[in-house]
């Protein structure tokens, strides 16, 4: 790279309890770009997103994020320094309706009534399904549109980079598309995606580069284009 | 080292009990009063500590257990002629376990902070029946009556003097804490440590939880009532005041000053706070405030002081006084 | 049974207004337990603090409104600075040991109260004056707009976190306490301000039973006391159950007063909870758990 990338992950670990979770990951995302994080389960890929979120404290290592360091900031800060978080088990605010969901992210201090109304006016665009629903409690969804809503709210916060926690899972393949879709038009925003993923074509389809996580380490590190669904690299790492 | 600490132990324990027994001798009226009453207090705050400490069950209900002791003592105390001594403890330990058992039932089934709060509201039924039940308690004035002799029938009979009395609660409280020590060390005790480390793994392994913490919950009570017995012997009268939830919270209190999970510990804690108690008292007033120009703090009640110990203690030492003992009390 | 229809109205009348109050410091505590786990021990004493400050202020201005206004203003800042100094500390640990913590809380304040202002009760005396005839009995106004002063301070609050920036905030972090983070709010301001709302609410009861009951520096263990029945059988985090059980148990109680004292007339509150620990033990009026 020749600028500074917008996200910079340095040698991080972490623990949970006596576990050692992360062992010195290491890893960049520029401006705009798409990058994949592939690997097992239980390898560290969602705890390496939650410590870049600022939801998990690392012991050692460093963050960087649009030229701050971030360890040690509350993750309220992370979020207004632009970044959105979508977990793996969505977990939209049941009891809230779809719009208070939204709003979680929308209101924010310096963004006028205009903006807001355009925010979610884009969103709705993106979303339609969401806005039939705009009036029912978060948790009356179905797990497709659940997945929808927490990728809409977080995309309130306007962030620079989306932090996608397996997206995918446990979704129809015409949503999975549709999720494939929503990647693309956020890097038509320039807004970066850090996916992270168990669906290998999908996420060899929709990124520029991609890490492949073992046991809490990155082993191998590529461009998208250099690798095959099936390639022995993939079969290592993650047995499909 | 290992073969060596159970000797350790018994040594160390034959010297404080022998310490204990001695100071009765020495000390003047007052301090020696409050000797036994510190035994007494930790005798509760110990039955108290096989439910917080061992099973992980924060009770407020203890005052319960501690007051139907008392009240069962003076009903038996008030009804033989002569006064009879193991009567009176038969009826403080039957009531006391009765009580355990009605409170058991409800409120093992629930957890944590329900269990709390629906205990302290079981003392506070428990006192409200006392205290307007006037025609078989005494009421707000509670029940007086007389100390009964150290008797067996057919064999001797001997009055109480202070300093028996003292070796008598000292023999109690003693005997309580080594059967309390055994049932924390056997099987049974194990399990209810892993009730409290993990209460879905044990359940999930196959144990009886409720079952267990029902039991738990009256040998509490029985220790508690017994607490309550000898606090009848020792004051001769019985008041509504101590099944007041606030006596559950001072004897809470005590458990996490002196160290949960301990044992000793609690009595420790009850004898810190009584000692507070006391040099508050008599430091809070204007002849010693005075000159330090404190002098608006007479009148203060000793409890602002050692709550705020307490809440600084529960914050900065949560395991109390003796808490890094525990390891090693508990070979 | 010989009770006159008369008195029969006049206790469900004093069990509304009782209940509206109680209702208020039961949210209090059910605001502060659904957000972050606390069963705050201490939340009677805020209760007579806010009494205590609501009849000094009644006695220097005369005015009920500056009472209830000082009351909560005051309690809330010192709820908040209870919660940064006591309670943030051991948000993460043990939830027994902020029982505890509050539990001392609750002796250091009730004690500090009895030093303070003495034993002898204080009262604010009929705030309102006037009276309205009720078949043959004279009913006080004061009573009821004090009913209603309780009504529409709940209601306050349910438009406040219905509607309105800090009622999502609120709600969000009741909800899921990290995402709410994730999205940018700030928590742990969040939560400083749920307890000082709490708190003003407590404060705001004192205020309102000051008229009805002596102000002592014990007044805040029988109110605490009814308003765990409360949160019980309502329902620990509901609002609404609250509010519910909160006037069902003073409707009970007011109409056993009829027949026994009052000391003894909270033996039916006692007994409601049994039943309901027995037989729906996550409240009677919340909704069936799925």
């Amino acid at each position: 790279m020749t600028t500074e990338p917008l996200l910079a992950v340095e040698d991080i670990h972490s623990y949970y309890g006596k576990s050692h979770i992360l062992h010195g990951i290491s890893l960049e995302v520029g401006r705009g770009e798409v990058v994949g994080l592939l690997g097992r389960n239980g390898v560290g890929k969602s705890t390496t997103l939650k410590a870049i979120a600022g939801l998990v404290h690392p012991n050692a290592g460093r963050v960087v994020f649009d030229g701050q360091p971030t360890i040690g900031l509350p993750a309220h800060r992370m979020a207004r320094l632009g970044i959105g978080y979508v977990p793996e088990d969505r977990r939209i605010f049941p009891l809230l309706t779809v719009t208070e969901n939204l709003r979680t992210g929308l209101d924010r201090r310096g963004v006028g009534k205009a903006k807001k109304e355009a925010l979610l006016d884009k969103v709705y665009q993106y979303f339609p399904v969401l806005a039939e629903r705009r009036r029912q409690p978060g948790g009356t969804l179905s797990g497709g549109e659940q997945q929808m809503l927490a990728i809409a709210r977080a995309m309130m916060l306007e962030p620079k980079i989306m932090l996608l926690d397996e997206p995918t899972e446990g979704l129809m393949p015409r949503m999975v598309s549709q999720i494939r879709e929503i990647i693309e038009a956020l890097h038509r925003d320039h807004v970066a995606v850090l996916l992270v993923e168990q669906n290998v074509p999908l996420t060899l389809g929709a990124c520029e580069r991609i890490y492949i996580i073992e046991k809490g380490v990155v082993r191998h590190h590529a461009p998208a284009a250099e690798l095959r669904v099936g390639d022995a690299i993939i079969h290592q790492y993650l047995g499909v | 080292m290992k073969l060596r600490q159970p000797v350790v132990f018994w040594i160390g324990l034959c010297v404080i009990v022998a310490v204990l027994a001695v100071a009765p001798l020495i000390l003047p009226v007052f301090w020696r009063r409050l000797l036994t009453e510190i035994l007494i207090w930790g005798l509760l705050a110990m039955s108290s500590d096989l439910l917080i400490g061992y099973t992980g069950m924060v009770s407020f209900g203890h005052s319960a257990f501690f007051g139907l002791g008392m009240y069962g003592a003076a009903a038996a105390l008030l009804n033989s002629n002569p006064p009879n001594l193991w009567f009176a403890l038969a009826a403080g330990l039957i009531a006391a376990a009765a009580v355990a058992a009605f409170v058991a039932y409800f409120s093992t089934r629930l957890r944590d902070i329900y269990f709390a709060i629906t205990t302290l509201i079981f003392s506070q039924i428990f006192y409200v029946i006392i205290f307007t039940w006037t025609s078989l308690t005494g009421g707000e004035n509670g029940l007086t009556f007389e100390r009964p002799a150290l008797a067996i029938p057919g064999l001797f009979s001997q009055q109480f003097t202070a300093t028996t009395l003292h070796w008598f609660v000292l023999a109690v409280v003693s005997g309580s804490y080594l059967i309390l020590r055994r049932i924390t060390q056997s099987p049974f005790g194990m399990v209810l440590q892993s009730i409290r480390e993990n209460e879905r793994r044990t359940r999930a392994v196959g144990y009886p939880v409720e079952r267990y913490k029902i039991v738990s919950v009256m040998l509490s009570g029985l220790f508690a009532g017994l607490a309550g017995v000898l606090y009848a012997l020792q004051n001769q009268f019985a008041a509504p005041d101590f099944v007041f939830f606030v006596v559950s919270g001072e004897t809470v209190i005590y458990n996490v000053i002196g160290g949960v999970g301990t044992l000793v510990g609690p009595i420790a804690g009850a004898g810190f706070f009584l000692l507070l108690r006391e040099g508050f008292s008599r430091l809070f007033t204007l002849k010693y405030l005075a000159p330090v120009g404190l002098g608006g703090l007479a009148g203060m009640s000793y409890l602002v002081p050692v709550g705020l110990i307490f809440i600084a203690m529960v914050i900065f030492l949560p395991q109390g006084l003796l808490g890094f003992a525990r390891r090693w009390l508990n070979r | 049974m010989g009770v006159p229809f008369a008195h029969f109205v006049i206790q469900t009348l004093n069990g509304i207004v009782s209940g509206m109050i109680l209702a208020l410091v039961a949210s209090g505590l059910t605001l502060i337990f659904g957000i972050m786990d606390v069963v705050n021990f201490a939340h009677g004493e805020f209760l007579m603090l806010g009494a205590y400050v609501g009849v000094i202020t009644f006695a220097a201005t005369g005015s009920f409104w500056l009472a209830l206004i000082a009351a909560s203003l005051v309690i809330a800042a010192f709820g908040a600075v209870v919660y940064l100094t006591t309670l943030r500390p051991l948000l993460g640990r043990d939830p027994l040991t902020t029982i505890l913590a509050t539990f001392g809380i609750s002796l250091v304040l009730q004690n500090y109260a009895l030093w303070q202002f003495g034993p002898v009760a204080r009262k604010i005396e009929e705030p309102f004056t006037g009276q309205f005839t009720l078949f043959y009995l004279d009913y006080p106004w004061y009573r009821l707009i004090i009913a209603g002063l309780a009504a529409a301070i709940i209601g306050g609050l349910w438009l406040f976190l219905k509607f309105g920036t800090y009622g999502i905030w609120i709600r969000a972090t009741t909800q899921d306490r990290v995402m709410a983070q994730a999205m940018g709010i700030p928590v742990p301001w969040v939560l400083t301000g749920v307890f000082a709302i709490g708190s003003a609410m407590a404060a705001a009861s004192g205020v309102l039973f000051a008229p009805l009951v002596g102000v002592d520096h014990a007044m805040g263990v029988d109110w605490i006391l009814r308003a765990f029945i409360v949160v019980v059988v309502g329902g620990m985090g509901n609002l609404g159950g609250s509010i519910l059980a909160a006037i069902f148990i003073s409707l009970l109680d007011a109409y056993a007063s009829l027949w026994v004292s009052p000391s003894q007339s909270i033996i039916v509150s006692f007994v409601v909870l049994i039943l309901t620990l027995l037989f729906r033990p996550t409240g009677l009026f919340a909704p069936t758990p799925k």
